[in-house]
């Protein structure tokens, strides 16, 4: 409980259900002050429904078990008025696609106000000034004539900036951003990780960063969890982590992306798909497509125990080297 | 803007005047006015005269040009029965068609749009389904049938309202009844699947993101939006306030427009038929436009795409 | 930029594709180059990448390429010939020798059909007695591009976007093409099955002798399969060269921005990137001078008047920018 406590934003056995389909089997994840988290995963893996699930934002048929707490205060059936505190206030949310996540009829000066008015209080002469610092401090130029514009007449890099500006009016303790870069030009998208990471490093607000980008989370998070079929199968130091993964599946997406320098080699695929939630099978979900595959695996379901100094594995096969490293070095009883 | 709304305007006239001209070509092709007028045994020399009288000897094109040209000067003709202005005519009775209308048009929008938001905010509720089940019917049964049961049942078998004719206000409630539950299960289908179909938007999820109540993503973030494809409708609805009783007046003898020109046809009363059919096409078209200046007022992608930049757009 | 031993495939020159774009419904139109002046060969097999954000014009240059679309001014020679007007009887015919992917398999698919019966199809219609040959060639390529019998009895929404997209591959080469062209065909699949298609189309490649223009945003993806890479901005060529080197030691300084801007995971890999400021250009709104002028960190008073021409640079290298003047013989240094 101490543990959970200093934490700034805990989850323990996080579970969603839809429809009687488990899509997230128990996620623990915390998140300190300050801390840049991220998230990666390939479609499906549950990286956006894990938080969507913390701050109360799916549909009414899910079903969400465990518990998330926020300076241990549980989030998981709290009331609307309070999560209607914590969403925007606390914790604040950007998404891929900035233009549809942004209200088509209403401009931006007033998108932006509503949340100023909501947990800062600020509105009238007060609001509109604080809107324009906001779009001022994200980069949109000439912010007090584009304040009346509407999403439509921003390009798409513009209107993530605009959702940062948003984000940001409610001066939340953490930024939970999904996939902000995916939809945008490779040249936005460095801009717009700069802006995140600035913006971070002034306000000392934590981050949670969801990509199934590598690259991405790599240069802006200072910790890493893999998720794969609703699990996190590996978590880490994003240095360890990425220099040195150790579960088959994180080592895969690593081998799977082509390198941008260097001699050219064949890439590491992960033959198969990703199982469909419904049919997963009785073990370890990656078995399947795992190279390293133990006979343990297709019956049990590995837990995430601690294998490397910064890393934590979800893994049968990665257990038995550590098992044997150890025995070999005599640590072993 | 300008440009805009000159080309808008542009295209209502011209899609009235050939609404006047098809409705000249029909009914001066399906059958002699005069004989009509004056019944199958009047001799010939009275029907020369009458033919000679309403001009109805002069070539087609001819008399189109006339009837055009009077048209154009805002003279609608004579009516062939008893020689009164046609405007005279028609005006009479448009104040009695929309007693029915007008109220009719109230409760199709006091009951389909909270219907249609109701049932999208709870879909698969069993109020959903009840909503989509009588929506599904209000538009499946026709009219005649649905006005002819409502006089069964509160007219015939319980007696508590007059089954037809104009004397008191009682007479109106059945046919605004018959009209209005019709168009509010349109209505109310229309706007759920509007309401659904905004409610699925990412900015919806994103209003909830930033911590606005649900109540308040309702009303501001999603009705705003889903008024846009729902005002189409409720402009063909307005559009139907002069001509669309015309089944239901002649169900429940209701002396409108509807039953006039009902009337007018059968008696091949060119001049009443044509200042009715114009005037339905006016009030289409103008609600038309109206709708179309809306949609400008309530998306502003369309104020741009208009060539008009948005309020802030301004240097 | 041609080794002089090899004969040619394709032989574009002087390229230009304009589109006539309206601001609103009423708006004065205006003119939009799409592709301007662009000239560029492909040996036979081999395979040149083309990079560019979105507006940069590399999709239209796919179309020119391949011929679905007429270029305004200059000339596409396919095998010496020059490309025959869309929808011509040659056209057809030459459609078999050349075939385009796309980004959307499941919209370049029939939902109604078996998805092996698709992958015959085009042997259907040019021998449509040969049923067995037919069904008989078209399981050959189901199975190379790695799929079962099982699934090429499905149907395409029961496939996985890396199947489908497999789908279309197969269907493309059922006509024996020498010359493929894909736009971005791995962009919507995700990692790990991203790398799959991507292995998959490399080893067609090399089997089939095929030569192929492969577009899209994703540098490592372009290193990866092209032998040659273009550099696209606002419709024109900006750098050219070998795909190794060129992301080694790029020159032009969008270029430069675009390497450094595409993030490492690996901390050995890590450097610092140069962020560009302002927006991607807008075609219909085209700077005076080099088009990138605006955003480039060393634009010089004459960038903003003058357009640099695509320039050899060095033996392998096209740059067009100002900060290189063409090569001559002493400043030619081997790579």
């Amino acid at each position: 409980m101490s543990d959970r406590e200093s934490h700034f934003v805990a989850l323990d056995e996080l579970t969603v259900s839809f429809d009687g389909v488990r899509v997230l089997h128990g996620i623990n994840l915390t998140v300190s002050r300050g801390e840049a988290v991220g998230l990666v995963g390939e479609s499906g893996s549950g990286k956006s429904v894990t938080w969507l699930a913390a701050l109360g934002l799916l549909p009414g048929k899910a079903r969400i078990g465990g518990s998330a707490t926020l300076e241990g205060v549980e989030l998981i059936g709290a009331p609307p008025s309070t999560l209607d505190r914590v969403r925007g206030g606390r914790i604040a949310m950007i998404s891929q696609d900035p233009a549809s996540a942004l209200n088509p009829v209403i401009s931006i000066g007033k998108q932006i106000g509503e949340t100023l008015a909501l947990h800062r209080g600020l509105s009238g002469i007060a609001g509109r000034a604080e809107t324009l610092r906001l779009l001022d401090l994200v980069g949109i130029p000439d912010a007090a004539r584009r304040i009346h514009a509407y999403p439509h007449e921003f390009s798409g890099g513009q209107n993530q900036r605009v959702m940062i500006a948003m984000a940001l009016a409610g001066q939340p303790d953490l930024l939970v951003a999904d996939e902000p870069t995916t939809a945008l030009d490779v040249t936005i998208q460095a801009q717009i990780l700069d802006l995140i990471q600035t913006i971070r490093r002034e306000l000392g607000m934590a981050l949670v960063l969801i990509s199934h980008d590598l690259g991405v989370i790599a240069e802006t998070c200072d910790r890493v969890a893999v998720m794969y079929a609703g699990r996190i199968v590996e978590e880490g130091t994003t240095g360890a982590l990425f220099d040195d993964p150790r579960h088959p599946y994180a080592q895969g997406l690593l081998g799977s992306l082509p390198p941008l320098s260097g001699p050219r080699r064949r890439l590491v695929s992960i033959p198969g798909v990703v199982p469909d939630p419904r049919l997963l099978p009785a073990g370890c979900a990656f078995a399947p497509r795992c190279p390293k595959r133990v006979s343990t695996c297709d019956s049990a379901i590995p837990t995430l125990g601690v294998s490397h100094p910064g890393h934590r594995v979800a893994c049968f096969a990665e257990e038995a080297v550590v098992q044997e490293q150890a025995r070999s070095h005599g640590y072993a009883a | 803007m300008g440009r805009f709304i000159i080309l808008r305007v542009g295209r209502a006239l011209i899609t009235i005047a050939l609404v006047v001209t098809f409705a000249f070509i029909v009914l001066r092709l399906s059958g002699d006015p005069a004989q009509i007028i004056l019944g199958p045994e009047a001799p010939p020399e009275v029907l020369a005269a009458f033919r000679r009288a309403w001009g109805l000897d002069d070539p087609i094109w001819l008399q189109y040009l006339h009837y055009f040209g009077a048209i154009a000067q805002g003279e609608l003709g004579r009516s062939m029965r008893d020689g009164r202005s046609a405007i005279e005519i028609v005006a009479e009775r448009i104040p009695i068609t929309l007693a029915l209308t007008v109220p009719a048009l109230v409760l199709k929008l006091g009951i389909g749009i909270p219907a249609g938001v109701y049932a999208a905010l709870h879909r698969g509720s069993l109020t959903d389904r009840i909503v989509m089940i009588v929506s599904v019917a209000g538009f499946t049964i026709p009219s005649f049938v649905l006005g002819l049961t409502l006089v069964l049942v509160f007219a015939v078998q319980l007696g508590w309202l007059p089954s037809g004719g104009q004397d008191s206000w009682r007479h109106a409630i059945l046919p605004i009844l018959t009209l209005g539950i019709g168009g509010a299960a349109i209505l109310a289908r229309f706007t759920r699947s509007a309401m659904l179909e905004v409610l699925g938007q990412p900015f919806i999820r994103a209003a909830s993101a930033k911590g606005v109540p649900w109540q308040d993503v309702i009303t501001r973030h999603a009705l705003p939006n889903a008024a846009i494809p729902t005002v189409t409708i409720i402009g063909f609805m307005v559009g139907t306030l002069i001509a669309g009783a015309v089944v239901v007046e002649s169900v429940f003898s209701w002396p409108g427009v509807g039953r006039l020109l009902v009337v007018a046809v059968a008696n091949r009363d060119l001049a009443v038929v044509q200042c009715i059919l114009l005037l339905v096409a006016a009030t289409m078209v103008i609600s038309n436009l109206i709708v179309d200046f809306l949609y400008g007022f309530l998306d502003p992608r369309l104020r741009s795409a208009k060539g008009q930049k948005a309020a802030g757009g301004q240097p | 930029m041609t080794s002089a031993n090899a004969e040619p495939l394709l032989l574009a020159r002087n390229l230009r594709r304009v589109y006539q774009s309206r601001r609103g419904m009423f708006g004065a139109p205006s003119l939009v180059r799409a592709v301007d002046d662009v000239s560029f060969d492909i040996l036979p097999g081999e395979t040149l990448g083309i990079v560019g954000e979105s507006g940069s014009g590399k999709s239209t240059m796919g179309r020119l390429a391949l011929g679905l679309e007429t270029p305004d001014r200059g000339s596409v020679r396919f095998r010496g010939s020059p490309m025959p007007m869309p929808s011509t009887a040659e056209w057809r015919t030459l459609r078999q020798r050349m075939q385009m992917i796309y980004q959307d398999p499941l919209g370049a698919l029939d939902r109604r059909l078996p998805v092996l019966t698709q992958i015959r199809e085009p042997l259907d219609i040019h021998h449509p007695r040969e049923h067995h040959g037919n069904q008989v060639k078209a399981a050959e390529m189901l199975a190379r591009v790695g799929l079962s019998r099982e699934q090429g009895a499905r149907y395409p929404h029961e496939l996985s976007g890396g199947q489908r997209q497999r789908v279309v591959l197969a269907r493309a080469l059922m006509t024996g093409p020498d010359f493929l062209v894909c736009d971005e065909p791995v962009s919507a699949l995700d990692v790990s099955i991203q790398a799959q298609v991507v292995n998959l189309l490399i080893d067609l490649q090399t089997e089939l002798g095929l030569a192929m223009m492969f577009i899209s945003h994703d540098l490592r993806v372009v290193r990866q399969i092209s032998k040659r890479v273009a550099v696209m901005y606002l419709g024109g060529f900006v750098e050219e060269g070998d795909a190794d080197d060129l992301f080694a030691s790029p020159l032009h300084p969008y270029t430069k921005a675009l390497v450094s801007a595409a993030p490492q995971a690996r901390s050995t890999n890590r450097h610092e990137r140069i962020v560009l400021t302002g927006e991607p250009p807008n075609p219909a709104n085209r700077p005076t001078g080099c088009a990138f002028h605006p955003r480039c960190g060393a634009a010089m008073p004459r960038c903003k008047e003058e357009a640099p021409a695509l320039v050899p640079v060095g033996r392998e290298r096209r740059v067009a920018c100002h900060l290189y003047p063409a090569a001559t013989s002493d400043q030619t240094r081997a790579a």
